[in-house]
């Protein structure tokens, strides 16, 4: 018989994840004393910021709360104010931005793949180190990368805090052309999202399950990004309007960040959220993605959303390429509707690469904000993130693993979240 | 072994270099990934020993550092005087480290109690005034924008590696977006800090029909009663141009200068 675990672990912002959050796991004679997940990053008070402003600086500062997800921060945060202003957006509109949005989800899918889960699965502590021994793979990730980036500028103006993105539309329309070239990128792609597949296919996904509530958006027909109704695996279906019953959001003693809480003491958003809630509707192509990589609806093990974030990449690449066919069939339209401020108060949910987010802003006559709301996937997520760590110690300390495997599998726990922990506590 | 870069025929030592965030959204540090097509390059010409947000075991050895993110409590103060300790060049990188950025948008109640409120209720929240690195240390270099534009940051490192003198340009951004033979925005009846704004950008906005919000604070000599009359004359509220001015605390004296 071997002698009882004893470890005490302390990671201070976490590294390779966006933002500061810290782990923590000590386990005394076998048993787990404690472990939690602990967000430490300093608020910037964005709700309070709003208030007072004009409806037209709502997008320009919420883009603002992140830097990997600013697409779907601005377009929650013009869905919210039109939903206020009961405006609709044209077809186009709603065709580009989703477009848009389709760019951001490989953009940052892929960021996390291959810069911050990959070095993980071969022992590097950077993507630098691998440029040397897998220089095709960090050829193919900087390929896939540029290509969702590029065809961010062409759509929103500038892949990180859009420009061209407004209340009412776009300030300028894509140039056709371009965007012809765009859709024969994202057709050359699909070799380079099998070979992704194969590589990741290689890596040994840790077995680890915990069964958790899955919310997200719910399909309409199609796998969903912008609007609609919110489901959860555990049943609840509540509309766009009713976040804050699918949110529930409070506070705990260590942690910066708020906590969310469903049918049970935690819930979770992303990828795996979605690809749970809305398995049918992903492209076929990805659907045989998920199965060459043993995901399957409904999916308890978090260390998958990684998995489950590469079948969107196929799932958004091909999706792209219809809109734009449907794009390029008809002649622009009007690229912008005016926009007529009224009092009331308007929600937008956007599925952004992390989960669903919402925004809720209440607006006087004028057209200033007098109340606003923001829910972050990663602040839904970090409930359970920590009691997914407790979960996962206690397997560990039981298996008798070794001190430095406890900690590289608690990172890659956090990681696989892809946490966007400033956004979180924004 | 390495092969030894020379510039000039003199070998060029790649400088020890460390990323660091305070609070921010972290876009100006992923800007830097950004680029795909010379990222590559551009990692070449330094040594990277510490970027929390791409790699694992960082060093505390380093000469450059680039700070992204301004002051906004007491343990990032602490850390920015660390930095500084150590580093022989310390970058302030983006708009939120060099005036604050539109975190300091909260300083404008004067109320940092009701600002808590606001968001967290009742619960217990540490935070003080939002405040650019230039208020607790010496800046050696600033590189403006939100975001940062990658072109201008490998320029700038280029320079500061080969060790020539950095210059931002003092001219508005108004004269590049002229230069790029845009449809001036004031005639769209579109609100554009551009005549007031620094250059540098190459008019990253005003290129995609976006008014200009000023991230990277005043071109010198930035004449702020003339654009209000400017914007008068096209029937641009004056709150339109308040609110770009404020946005990113670039003009925070020259406000104040105005006011007077």
């Amino acid at each position: 018989m071997g002698e009882l675990l004893n470890c005490d672990i302390k990671i201070n912002h976490l590294s390779r994840v966006e933002g500061h959050g810290n782990i923590r796991i000590h386990i005394k004679n076998g048993q787990v004393e404690k472990a939690s997940w602990d967000v430490v990053e300093t608020p910037r008070f964005f709700e309070a910021i709003l208030v007072g402003k004009h409806w037209e600086n709502a997008p320009v500062l919420c883009g603002r709360i992140c830097g990997i997800c600013s697409i779907g921060h601005t377009l929650a945060s013009i869905r919210a104010t039109e939903q206020a202003f009961g405006m609709v957006p044209s077809r186009q509109t709603e065709r580009l931005r989703l477009l848009l949005k389709h760019m951001e989800t490989l953009q940052s899918h892929i960021l996390h793949l291959y810069f911050l889960v990959a070095p993980d699965f071969l022992g590097a502590d950077s993507v630098l180190e691998l440029i040397k021994p897998h220089g095709d793979e960090i050829q193919r990730a900087a390929r896939l990368k540029l290509l969702a980036n590029d065809g961010g500028d062409l759509v929103g103006g500038r892949r990180l805090h859009p420009t061209r993105t407004v209340v009412g539309g776009f300030t300028m329309l894509p140039d056709r052309v371009k965007l012809a070239t765009l859709r024969q990128r994202l057709y050359a792609a699909l070799p380079d999202l099998n070979k992704t597949a194969d590589l990741f296919a290689s890596f040994a996904i840790p077995d680890f399950t915990r069964e958790t509530e899955f919310v997200s958006l719910k399909s309409e027909g199609s796998y969903p990004f912008i609007g609609g109704q919110l489901i959860s695996t555990d049943g609840v279906l509540k509309e766009e309007e009713e976040y804050l019953a699918m949110s529930n959001e409070y506070m705990v003693g260590h942690s910066t960040s708020k906590w969310s809480k469903l049918s049970r003491p935690s819930l979770a958003v992303g990828a795996l959220a979605r690809v749970n809630n809305n398995f049918t509707t992903l492209h076929p192509l990805a659907q045989d993605i998920a199965g060459q990589l043993g995901l399957q609806p409904v999916n308890h093990n978090p260390f998958m959303n990684t998995i489950a974030q590469l079948v969107e990449c196929a799932h958004v690449v091909q999706d792209s390429i219809f809109l734009i066919d449907e794009l390029l069939g008809s002649d622009w339209q009007e690229t912008r509707q005016p926009v007529t401020p009224r009092a009331g108060s308007g929600t937008g949910a956007v599925e952004v690469p992390r989960g669903i987010l919402y925004h809720w802003y209440q607006f006087d006559e004028d057209g200033r904000i007098t109340k606003a709301d923001c829910v972050i996937p990663t602040s839904q997520n970090n409930a359970n993130i920590h009691y997914d760590i407790i979960a996962l110690a206690r397997k560990l300390a039981e298996e008798g693993r070794a001190d430095h495997e406890i900690r590289l599998l608690a990172e890659m726990l956090v990681r696989a979240y892809d946490p966007c922990i400033s956004c979180s506590v924004h | 072994m390495e092969k030894t870069r020379t510039y000039l025929g003199v070998e060029i030592k790649r400088p020890r270099t460390a990323f660091f965030e305070l609070s921010s959204c972290e876009g100006c540090q992923l800007q830097i990934l950004n680029k795909e097509a010379s990222l590559l390059d551009f990692l070449d010409l330094l040594e990277i020993v510490n970027f929390r947000e791409a790699m694992s075991g960082g060093s505390n050895d380093y000469e450059i550092a680039f700070v992204e993110g301004s002051v906004t409590r007491a343990d990032e103060e602490e850390r920015l005087l660390q930095i500084r300790k150590q580093a022989k060049t310390l970058v302030a990188l983006g708009s939120c480290a060099c005036f604050g950025g539109v975190n300091q948008l909260k300083n404008r109640f004067n109320d940092l109690e009701w600002v808590k409120k606001e968001v967290y209720g009742d619960h217990p929240i540490e935070t003080q005034e939002v405040r650019p690195l230039s208020d607790f240390v010496t800046v050696d270099l600033s590189i403006y924008g939100c975001p940062v534009k990658k072109e201008e940051v490998e320029e700038i490192v280029t320079n500061l590696v080969l060790g020539k003198s950095i210059d931002h340009p003092r001219y508005p951004v108004c004269m590049e977006c002229t230069a790029n033979g845009n449809i001036c925005l004031f005639s769209l009846g579109e609100p554009c800090l551009g005549p007031i704004t620094r250059a540098g950008c190459d008019a990253w906005c005003p290129n995609n029909r976006m008014g200009c919000w000023g991230c990277r604070g005043p071109a010198d000599e930035a004449n702020l009663s003339q654009l209000q009359e400017i914007m008068d004359s096209h029937s641009i509220p004056r709150q339109a141009m308040l609110d770009r001015l404020e946005c990113f605390g670039g003009f925070t004296s020259a406000i104040k200068k105005m006011n007077k």
